[in-house]
């Protein structure tokens, strides 16, 4: 990738909407999980699972993931880039936070899954 | 340039007085980096669950003592203000509430809200699962 497809100037405007875009998507998801949680709490892994079987809870959570790790990344770089000023350290650590947040992406959908299963 | 004395300063923090504009808006980075841990750990919760009873007996453990309680109290305070102050955020960019007495009472009832939905969601919570 050449050095003049990054930074705000090229990327900005979308990077911007795209946070707004998932903040609106998270406001229904958030409530859903805070619905949710009494029922996780205290759960024993056989009644946790069973509740995975209804599928909106499964489709809900992974919709939640998605979103929520996207607005996750989106902030995070912009913190990063707010005050990071040197050029290498600041590539190194938005890179990582990509793959971090793909790998986390990954990780949570797959638990997801199998435990719908 | 010895002329321009009273040029405009930007705001130098340590000796800024601090005003609910300003904190409400760092506040807003502080919990979204607080949130981003809680994201990171819903998904170590759910891949324990995923890997089977025990690892998720002791995920539930953890959350069940009391520094899981802890971080779960402060982290439905943060989630709430970010909630809240993100709506905010999103009327901003719609372009409605930027005058400055409006700032002023929206910051304060985001401060209101987030106290009392974090202690309504802690009460209804305890009270579905039967702790009080
Ligand atoms: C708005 C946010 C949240 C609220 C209001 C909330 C509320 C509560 C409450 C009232 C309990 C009491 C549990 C008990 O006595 O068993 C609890 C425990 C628990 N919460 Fe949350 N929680 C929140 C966020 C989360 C998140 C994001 C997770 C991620 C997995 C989570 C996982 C758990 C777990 C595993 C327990 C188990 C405690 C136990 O086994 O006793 N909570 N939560
Ligand atoms: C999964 C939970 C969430 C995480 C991990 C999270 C994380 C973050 C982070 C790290 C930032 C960057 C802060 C900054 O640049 O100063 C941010 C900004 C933002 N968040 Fe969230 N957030 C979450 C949920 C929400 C929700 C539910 C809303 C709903 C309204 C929301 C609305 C916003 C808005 C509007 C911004 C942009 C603020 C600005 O331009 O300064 N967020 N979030």
């Amino acid at each position: 990738m050449s050095k003049d497809k990054l930074g705000p100037a090229k990327t900005g405007t979308s990077h911007w909407w795209h946070q707004r875009l998932t903040a609106i998507a998270l406001i229904p998801l958030i409530l859903f999980l805070v619905g949710l949680l009494p029922n996780m709490a205290g759960a024993t892994h056989r009644e946790f699972t069973a509740l995975m079987q209804i599928p909106i809870t499964p489709v809900v959570l992974i919709l939640l993931v998605a979103a929520g790790l996207y607005h996750m990344k989106l902030g995070l770089q912009v913190v990063i880039e707010d005050y990071v000023h040197n050029a290498c350290v600041k590539m190194a650590l938005v890179v990582s936070l990509t793959l971090f947040t793909f790998f986390l992406a990954a990780a949570g959908i797959v638990s997801i899954i199998m435990l719908a299963a | 340039m010895a002329e321009t004395p009273n040029r405009p300063l930007s705001p130098h923090l340590q000796i800024y007085k601090p005003q609910i504009t300003t904190v409400l808006s760092i506040t807003h980075r502080a919990t979204g980096i607080v949130l981003s841990l809680g994201v990171v750990l819903l998904v170590a919760w759910l891949m324990a669950a995923a890997a089977g009873p025990q690892y998720y007996e002791a995920a539930q453990a953890c959350a069940g003592s009391w520094l899981g309680y802890l971080f779960l109290f402060g982290f439905s305070l943060c989630l709430f203000y970010h909630l809240l102050n993100g709506i905010r955020h999103l009327f901003w960019d719609a372009g409605h509430g930027f005058e400055l007495e409006t700032v002023t009472r929206t910051g304060w009832a985001v401060l209101v809200g987030t106290v009392l939905l974090t202690v309504i969601a802690w009460v209804l919570g305890l009270t579905v699962m039967g702790r009080i």
